[in-house]
């Protein structure tokens, strides 16, 4: 008998035209970019993760530190040697003294290797778990050798990015709570703006629901508005911090980037925003108005 | 007994032993008891502060009794769940004493807004409003604003706006307090057309030059929240011809 979906083209007459009075758009546009940017920093941080798992998973260094650069390279190619026969090593290679130069430049200066530097011998294990057999093979072969697993000098970096994950999504989802409590303050000033009207709708006969969906029309419009606003502020500064990113130059932090996927994840945070704000403005209104008769 | 029980389901308003308190106070309205019958036409009458006002608002279900039983259509309005009211009050057209027109809507926009509430498409609602604001002789003014109204006519909006649906039943409160005569003799003769096609009429009026005006039409006097009835004609009212 109630006609749930009444009030076609002539909705917007019911209510007085333009956005909802207040702050609402702003403060939803405010929050949109501090979201689309808390976001963007975590999926940024993921694929920098993975990056960093992916180039440091079965990574382990050989040193071999000892002054006497004769026993220095013998233990050096024996250790090497021993590396290359055990099972599940997938390559094993000796640093060259020439690269161990070149690395040392920038802190030693030219002619470095005066000082008796280290051997190094890289090895890729193609299972982490054959790290503690290499440890004893090269130990029996090489006394003054350490075995550094990468993943196990950057755990730390590791942590952090992987707190800082967390952080972010901490940090998106107190902003969708503060949206949500913003929207609710503003459908409950446009209700009390508009009580007369309401009352009058009321009484000629209009549902809760077509009511409901007048302000939850005029809400969802706000924050659209809104969340476009934020999200092009947003997507600008990233983009001008991704430029910055590409002229540090360095890998680690070049891996701090958004993939496609990642953009597209952000679109979805205003998409997002004007849902939950529509949900919150519907459910605000239609409690409001189970207290009238 | 028969007869009675007839009487009680051909009712199309039946108030029993109904009370209406607001807050802590005294009854508003104590002990009301009357039916009304379907097609007919009444006048509710009273001193200022009597209560006609707190009547009609029980009517038009803007209220709930403190007590006592109203029956509306047939049905129990005081125990009904609210989300079944609205299709009620559809069926009532209402002149708000104070007309309660919408401020930021255009006198047409507000005369359309039970038929958009219902639904109607908007080709039909552009001809029956517009005739309707020609009847109540604001042809001209349908595109303003209530505050650029006077009185009067925003009383003929309010007035035009309860009886664009024609409905089943018509609640005016002080109709024509606001117009000169001759404009109310227009209206009167709108609420009898009205009334001719079956819909129940109550205006509730201090002006009995009004009253004397529409001979076939009963009248209920309120008196202090109380309804005069020495007869029990509103209590058991007579039927009335189809
Ligand atoms: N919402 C309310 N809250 C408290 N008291 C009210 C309320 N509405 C009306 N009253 C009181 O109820 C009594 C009856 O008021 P009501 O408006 O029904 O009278 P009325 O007969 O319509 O008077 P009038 O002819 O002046 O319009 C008055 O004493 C009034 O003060
Ligand atoms: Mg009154």
């Amino acid at each position: 008998m109630t006609l749930p979906f009444a009030f076609t083209a002539a909705d917007r007459r019911l209510l007085p035209e333009g956005r909802a009075a207040g702050p609402m758009p702003w403060v939803i546009a405010i929050m949109v970019f501090l979201t689309v940017l808390a976001a963007a920093a975590g999926l940024a941080l993921a694929s920098s993760a993975r990056a960093l798992g992916d180039q440091i998973a079965g990574r382990v260094t050989i040193q071999i530190v000892e002054a006497d650069r004769v026993a220095r390279d013998q233990q050096a190619e024996a250790a090497a040697r021993t590396a290359r026969a055990l099972p599940d090593v997938r390559d094993v290679t000796r640093v060259s003294d020439a690269e161990i130069a070149q690395l040392l430049e920038p802190w030693l200066g030219p002619g470095g290797l005066e000082l008796p530097a280290p051997a190094l011998v890289d090895v890729d294990l193609a299972v982490p778990a054959a790290l503690p057999r290499l440890k004893t093979a090269v130990a029996r072969v090489a006394p003054s050798a350490r075995v550094d697993a990468h993943a196990q000098a950057l755990a730390p970096l590791r942590d952090l990015v992987g707190a800082l994950r967390w952080l972010a999504g901490l940090l998106v989802l107190l902003m969708g709570v503060a949206t949500a409590a913003c929207v609710v303050l503003a459908a409950r000033a446009a209700l009390n703006t508009h009580r007369e009207t309401i009352d009058v709708l009321h009484l000629l006969g209009a549902t809760d629901i077509q009511i409901a969906r007048l302000f939850q029309r005029r809400i969802a419009l706000d924050a659209l508005f809104g969340g476009g606003l934020g999200f092009a502020a947003g997507a600008l500064v990233l983009i001008l911090l991704a430029g910055r990113i590409g002229a540090v130059g360095s890998e680690l932090v070049g891996s701090v980037r958004l993939e496609p996927a990642g953009w597209l994840a952000l679109v979805a945070v205003p998409m997002a925003g004007a849902l939950l704000a529509t949900a919150a403005a519907r459910l605000t209104v239609e409690r409001a108005l189970r207290r009238s008769l | 007994m028969k007869g009675v029980e007839a009487r009680a389901v051909a009712s199309i308003v039946k108030f029993e032993n109904v009370g209406l308190r607001y807050g802590m106070g005294a009854e508003t309205l104590s002990d009301i008891s009357f039916s009304l019958a379907p097609g007919a036409f009444y006048f509710l009458t009273g001193a200022s502060g009597a209560g006609k006002t707190s009547l009609l608002k029980l009517l038009y279900l803007a209220q709930r009794p403190s007590r006592g039983l109203i029956r509306l259509f047939d049905e129990d309005v005081v125990t009904m769940p609210r989300e079944r009211l609205p299709a009620l009050r559809r069926r009532i057209g209402v002149v708000f004493q104070d007309f309660r027109l919408v401020p930021h809507l255009s006198a047409f926009d507000n005369v359309a807004l039970p038929l958009r509430v219902a639904g109607v498409d908007e080709g039909e609602i552009a001809e029956r409003v517009g005739e309707m604001i020609a009847w109540v002789g604001l042809a001209g003014r349908a595109s303003a604003r209530p505050a650029t109204l006077s009185g009067g006519e925003q009383q003929r909006v309010a007035i035009a706006r309860a009886v664009i649906g024609q409905p089943e039943m018509l609640v005016a409160d002080e109709p024509t307090g606001n117009v000169d005569p001759e404009m109310a003799t227009r209206l009167l003769h709108l609420f009898d057309a009205l009334n001719k096609f079956g819909t129940t009429v109550v205006v509730a009026t201090h002006d009995m030059h009004l009253v004397s005006r529409v001979p076939n039409a009963s009248i209920m006097r309120l008196e202090r929240g109380r309804l005069d009835d020495p007869t029990g004609a509103l209590r058991y009212p007579p039927r009335v011809p189809a």
